[in-house]
């Protein structure tokens, strides 16, 4: 262990910035989007700063990582940066080069530029199947699936305002994709399968019960192929399937072909604009895994983008848009089923009910 | 190099104008890399099931840390033999992802040696998540990381590697240095980071300003949120601009051709009513203002937020899992935050994550042991008066948790005082 190094931390942020980064910070004036995917940032010293946006996959290899290097070596003194979002950008300073930027990033042929303004940005989400041990759905799939989709939105400003989209493949939400425009959550939809004859080896059988939150696991002895084995019986009935017992114990799992798909929200928002951050929604409780490209997930989103666009205020997000014109006229404007479902029965539910006379026909 | 396994349901992910994970991977897969050509083939196989084909966890680690690695085993290694040991490292992000190409080159390097070659840029919490490891590479990657300067990320029962948004490199909302302060957090956390020791995990998350571009409110344990207390900065000459529509509305966010109604698009919009129009001049009652963003984002070249700046701290925000999804509630409405000098801050965090540490249950976040206890007991914990600010609203319920001293005379009482003067 001699000479390890260690607690290290990362590197310091001003080693990965620009000179003009650097001579500007904290003097920006202003901004504008001069058109999707172009942003120009003028500073008090008068310096103007062009930042040029592309989509990232997220899930990339270090050959695509090479190329946006060697783009930021060649127009960016060797310079670039990520955003929360997975969008990569490219820093200009001069209006010659940024031109040239454009044109380099368009002959890439998947470099699109857009993200900016009142479009569809990048879809923020978890690892899905490539590389998740709970996950009910796919991730990197369904995003490309619905991007190509919503493409046009991505590289213009037609929108009442932006649309955040969000996945996350199970409810552990590592994407925390409870306050966006319109989330994609893999939901299971069984209890889990018990393991009986492995579970006592394989889980501490207390911390597995008191992993559940609606209390529905209890201990018990079951007998496989004449052997009586100490584990556990979930009460199917108190089982919302939020996969806490996986989490705790190997010998329960709960993915399923047939039980396990994808629930869609809308409405959630992290800004403080306007009205106070709220969160996402159930607007479908559940659709199909449906690979490779999940039609049906991706027709509904693009129904609820349409309605927004179509009847929102400009400025107004998709949960103003909502709480303005009614739940009722939400799901009648975007078509969408309401059942049972969509009714809070958990904690806090009674707070999500009509107290009040006032509704839409 | 021959295709190793055919994939005809990812062969559909490579069509469409969004750049294609699935085309990306299988180059370096044909390059030669089995690590890519195993998972595209695993990842085949679970989109033909409709089940993921990973095994529950799996304990690896570096030496000395007990996270940062996320252990994975494919659990059909026969069929997929490149991805059998499929561990992830996250690396610690530079504050809000800025790279300077040599020094992001050296991971990449790193990894491509004697790693999958895959990874993602950047994962949730904000590091860069190196996906698939062998075992047997762990401590060899971690060695060479560390040696040009780069370090493990969190994961597990600790603090997760602390994440902002652009901040003052390149934003001109920016109330604080978010990535100075998340530096310094990172650097001061160190040990609690690399070495799991709390009820579960804590995340720090910081935003420059109230529209909260790193989504802290609704996904950090402890949130930091860029404010001010003085009045929005008005150039009047951009105002007049603004009128005679020579600038675009919401910074270009409509195209250039939208320009901006002052009167309707923001006056009428703004939640508080402070602010008035008179068609020459834009007048705001800073007093009654929310610091809701909406004029600034509306007109960014003729409003700025004040100079007095600061930032809100709120605390308890998560996911679902387990008690349900929380926002972060406001417990510091304003503390000034200058660069460098954060000592009220790092107070705070010490104050609540003892207060956690020692009340928490085993998987239980700060939110919801506010919500166990009340967020009376968190404001007593780390010495914070109650304030308006605190809540939404007052509690509209009348049971309140009376403690005996609050009441003259305490809680005993002798039955047959009380009998003396009321019959049975």
């Amino acid at each position: 262990m001699q000479d390890r190094i260690t607690d290290i931390g990362p590197p310091k942020y001003d080693e990965m910035w620009p000179d003009v980064i650097k001579d500007n910070y904290g003097k920006w004036l202003y901004h504008d989007i001069l058109e999707p995917g172009v942003l120009l940032h003028v500073s008090e010293t008068g310096t103007k700063l062009y930042t040029v946006r592309i989509p990232g996959t997220r899930l990339m290899t270090t050959d695509q990582a090479e190329e946006y290097c060697k783009i930021a070596d060649e127009f960016c003194d060797g310079y670039f940066r990520f955003t929360t979002r997975n969008n990569i950008e490219f820093m200009v300073t001069d209006e010659s080069k940024l031109e040239a930027l454009k044109k380099a990033l368009a002959d890439k042929g998947n470099m699109p530029l857009g993200g900016t303004g009142a479009g569809v940005t990048n879809i923020v989400h978890t690892q899905g199947w490539v590389h998740c041990h709970t996950p009910a759905i796919d991730a990197s799939g369904v995003v490309k699936a619905v991007m190509d989709d919503l493409f046009e939105y991505w590289g213009s400003h037609k929108l009442p305002a932006q649309v955040r989209i969000s996945l996350a493949c199970c409810l552990n939400m590592c994407g925390a994709v409870h306050c966006s425009d319109i989330a994609i959550l893999g939901v299971h939809r069984k209890p889990p399968v018990i393991e009986h004859s492995h579970l006592d080896k394989m889980c501490e059988i207390p911390t597995t019960i008191a992993a559940c939150p609606t209390a529905a696991i209890k201990p018990s002895k079951e007998e496989v192929d004449g052997e009586v084995y100490k584990s556990v019986t979930v009460n199917a009935d108190r089982c919302m399937f939020c996969g806490n017992c996986y989490t705790m114990c190997p010998a329960m799992p709960l993915a399923d072909a047939d039980g396990d798909g994808i629930a869609l929200w809308v409405g959630g928002k992290v800004s403080n604009t306007r009205s106070m951050p709220k969160f996402s929604k159930l607007a479908v409780p559940f659709i199909p895994n449906e690979p490779p490209r999940w039609p049906t997930t991706v027709k509904i989103i693009r129904q609820i983008v349409e309605a927004y666009a179509a009847d929102a205020n400009r400025y107004e997000r998709v949960g103003e848009w909502a709480e303005r014109i009614g739940w009722e006229r939400f799901f009648e404007k975007t078509g969408l089923e309401f059942s049972h479902h969509h009714i809070d029965d958990y904690r806090f539910a009674a707070t999500t009910w009509r107290n009040s006379t006032q509704f839409k026909w | 190099m021959a295709i190793k396994h055919q994939t005809p349901m990812l062969d559909e992910l490579e069509k469409g104008p969004w750049p294609s994970f699935v085309t990306d991977i299988k180059k370096m897969a044909e390059a030669g890399k089995e690590a890519c050509a195993d998972l595209l083939g695993q990842l085949e196989l679970s989109y033909k099931d409709k089940e993921g084909h990973w095994k529950h966890g799996g304990i690896v680690g570096v030496l000395g840390y007990g996270g940062g690695v996320i252990g994975r085993y494919s659990d059909v290694p026969e069929l997929f033999p490149g991805v059998e040991h499929f561990h992830t490292l996250r690396v610690n992000q530079p504050a809000s992802k800025f790279y300077k190409t040599e020094r992001l080159r050296e991971i990449l390097d790193i990894w491509n040696r004697r790693g999958s070659g895959m990874l993602n840029l950047h994962g949730s919490t904000g590091d860069m998540v190196l996906l698939g490891a062998f075992t047997e590479e762990l401590e060899p990657i971690f060695g060479e990381m560390t040696s040009k300067g780069w370090d493990l990320g969190g994961s597990g029962s600790a603090l997760r590697t602390p994440s902002c948004c652009v901040g003052k490199a390149r934003c001109e909302w920016a109330c604080i240095d978010t990535q100075d302060l998340c530096y310094t957090i990172t650097q001061e956390f160190q040990d609690e980071l690399h070495r799991p020791a709390w009820p579960y995990k804590f995340k720090f998350k910081i935003s420059g300003c109230p529209n909260d571009c790193v989504a802290s409110i609704a996904r950090s344990d402890c949130s930091i949120i860029g404010t001010w207390r003085d009045d929005i900065r008005i150039n009047a000459e951009a105002v007049a601009a603004y009128a005679g529509g020579e600038l675009a509305a919401n910074g270009g966010a409509h195209g250039q051709e939208t320009k901006l109604d002052i009167q309707a698009d923001v006056v009428d919009l703004c939640p508080t009513g402070c602010m008035a129009w008179d068609g020459k001049t834009l007048t705001i009652n800073n007093a009654e203002c929310t610091r809701c963003m909406h004029c600034i984002n509306m007109m960014p070249q003729a409003l700025r937020p004040g100079t007095d700046t600061g930032a809100t701290i709120l605390v308890g925000a998560k996911a679902p899992i387990l008690e349900g999804a929380q926002l972060g509630s406001v417990i510091v409405p304003f503390m000034k935050l200058e660069e460098g000098q954060y000592g009220d801050l790092m107070d705070f965090a010490e104050k609540a994550i003892d207060w956690w540490d020692e009340n928490g249950k085993n998987r239980e976040r700060i939110g919801e042991l506010i919500q166990r206890l009340g967020l009376s007991e968190f404001l007593k914990a780390v010495e914070i008066d109650p304030d308006p600010r605190h809540i939404r609203e007052p509690r509209s319920n009348p049971y309140i948790f009376y403690k005996e001293d609050e009441v003259p005379g305490g809680f005993q009482r002798d039955i047959a005082d009380y009998r003396e003067k009321h019959a049975r």
